[in-house]
């Protein structure tokens, strides 16, 4: 998507150009520096681009090669980094005044393995303040539009990182999902966004927003190259208690296996709510996966319709405990009072946007003494109702299908006025995250406005090798037919 | 739990919600924050119907327990990179205004 000729768009490509020597780079940086520098006015995915730090980073990566060392296996590959990840003397904001201009004393797990496997962190993206949205228009930096129409919103809360790959910016970046953070915005702007088993990649740096639900993962243009990214950032990490002790993933020698045989589930039940022009694609995916060979079986999730109750209680109310250390003693914000409860509540009140303290709010409220059984309590075992229902439906099918998102990019404002309505964007995502399994967006043509539409595909935990190879099926029908993958 | 949208919050529950979190509103605020609130947890009550009796809650997705580490000595954050984002440092700590109000 770069329009410097001569730069391949994809990781892979970039890597084994840079490994072999055929690229430079600093070359392949200043073609991705070009295109910010032409497109970012009217996208803004980005808090700060890191040029300096870059350059410094790709100089190394070209000096490694130059004498012999292994640079890595995603050397020169620039890299986009959602702004809720520590970023050792690099302002990391979470979009939020009450971060402003702190520097973290140390790197987020993710962004040390991506450094050690040669990538060039080119800058910080735009989210929705702590990660809370679903548009990136709850930023306090502004919002982020969508590179395939400026008058939409890219999605969120991860709307920077997908709009850096959709618009050409880097070929990969890195976000975050709590209810469907990476894949919503990857359906909006066209691209590939993977939210993996929880447990997978470290959470270690990842500015917590609700850590039983938190995971992180990539976005890429293509499927490929979220597999590599995987395999580069996954694996245990001493530093995360969640973290699962095992190996990296491996995943890119599945991605010729195709589905021949696979059960593919269609939800049954599935809360109704999408468009017209998304359930179309859905379907042509399942007719896709059913060419290529795969059997199509119906499963039933008869609590999935509860998902957004229990994911609007259980996250909130992480929330508002991991919250309550921004209180202006230690960083960022602080409003100076009389006294120590009277600077909290000044620093809070005015380092913290509505959307947060929405959800600050009904998280302290479910969690209270009176009503913790009546909301949070109950809402921890419907979670479970969920997990039930999922494992159920994988006695059955080897991954699941879905719409990304009910509807295509919306435009700007459209939804900001009404918490709930938002919210709703979310309904497909959301169960993943409540059971901790893997699920991806992939892009699957077009619908209204010839807007992107995604397709969800969900698997088992550590399912993933399984869901890459329906991914990479879905990515060749899609070429096959003659569409941009 | 069977009020109505309008008695499943209101204003004072509010009010005192916002203390605990350590939020200032305003009387505004209050009313608008009252309505959602209130909007929301009608949407939520589609669980209320459900019998959970015998439901085992779930807190986390992969089940690990007592996840220990070698007690092994390590190095920890740098205290000047830590004290230089404080607002307010002093003598290698936190500085902070009085924690007891000055008039008691």
């Amino acid at each position: 998507m770069t329009t410097h000729a001569n730069i391949p768009t994809t990781a892979a490509a970039i890597a084994d150009g840079v490994r072999s020597g055929a690229l430079k780079a600093v070359d392949v940086l200043e073609a991705h520096l070009a295109q910010i520098a032409a497109r970012e006015g009217e996208i803004h995915a980005f808090n700060l681009v890191t040029a300096d730090e870059a350059r410094a980073a790709a100089a190394r990566v070209d000096a490694d090669v130059a004498a012999g060392r292994d640079p890595g296996i995603l050397a020169g590959v620039p890299i986009a980094l959602k702004d809720n990840m520590c970023t050792r003397g690099i302002p990391t904001t979470c979009s939020s005044k009450i971060l402003e201009g702190w520097r973290p004393p140390y790197d987020a797990t993710v962004v040390q393995r991506l450094a050690a496997a040669g990538a060039v962190a080119i800058g910080k993206t735009n989210l929705d303040e702590f990660a809370m949205g679903s548009s990136t228009e709850n930023s306090a930096f502004g919002v982020t539009f969508n590179p395939r129409d400026i008058s939409r919103v890219s999605g969120g809360s991860s709307g920077g990182s997908a709009a850096a790959v959709a618009a050409g910016f880097s070929p990969i970046s890195i976000g975050s999902d709590t209810g469907g953070s990476i894949r919503q915005p990857a359906a909006l702007c066209g691209v590939v966004g993977v939210k993996p088993t929880y447990g997978t990649v470290s959470r270690y740096g990842l500015v917590a927003y609700a850590s039983s639900l938190d995971q992180m993962g990539p976005f890429s243009t293509d499927v490929r190259d979220s597999a590599l990214v995987l395999e580069a950032i996954s694996g245990h990490d001493p530093m995360d208690s969640t973290s699962i002790p095992q190996a990296p993933l491996s995943l890119q020698h599945v991605l010729s296996q195709g589905v021949e045989g696979l059960r593919v589930g269609r939800i049954t039940d599935m809360p109704s709510g999408a468009d017209p022009d998304v359930t179309a694609r859905l379907e042509a995916a399942f007719d896709a996966l059913k060419a290529a060979g795969a059997k199509i079986v119906d499963v039933e999730m008869p609590s999935m319709k509860y998902a957004l109750t229990a994911y609007y209680l259980i996250a909130p109310a992480e929330a508002s405990s991991n919250l309550a250390r921004y209180d202006g003693v230690r960083y960022g914000l602080r409003v100076n009072a009389t006294d120590t409860n009277a600077m909290y509540s000044a620093t809070r009140t005015a380092g913290f946007g509505e959307e947060v303290k929405r959800r600050i709010m009904l998280g302290t409220y479910a969690l209270s003494a009176g009503y913790y059984d009546a909301y949070y309590g109950k809402a921890l075992k419907v979670r479970r109702l969920i997990s039930d229902d999922f494992a159920r439906a994988y006695t059955k099918a080897d991954v699941l299908l879905t719409p990304t998102s009910p509807i295509v990019a919306f435009p700007v404002g459209e939804k900001s006025d009404d918490p709930l309505a938002m919210y709703l964007c979310d309904i497909y995502t959301i169960p993943t995250n409540l059971a901790g399994h893997p699920a991806m967006s992939v892009p699957f043509g077009t619908g209204a406005h010839g807007l992107p539409v995604g397709v969800q595909i969900l698997a088992p935990t550590l399912g993933e090798q399984v869901m890459f190879k329906v991914a990479a099926s879905l990515e060749r029908s899609m070429i096959a037919a003659g569409g941009a993958k | 739990m069977s009020e109505s949208p309008s008695e499943r919050i209101s204003a004072e529950v509010v009010v005192k919600v916002s203390r605990l979190a350590r939020l200032d509103v305003t009387p505004d605020e209050v009313q608008r924050i009252t309505t959602q609130m209130a909007g929301m947890l009608e949407h939520f009550a589609d669980i209320d119907a459900l019998d959970l009796s015998d439901v085992e809650p779930m807190t986390q997705p992969y089940p690990l327990s007592n996840v220990f580490r070698e007690d092994v000595v390590v190095t920890g954050l740098d205290r000047e990179e830590v004290l230089a984002n404080a607002p307010a440092a002093e003598d290698g700590r936190f500085r902070v205004p009085p924690i007891v109000g000055l008039d008691g």
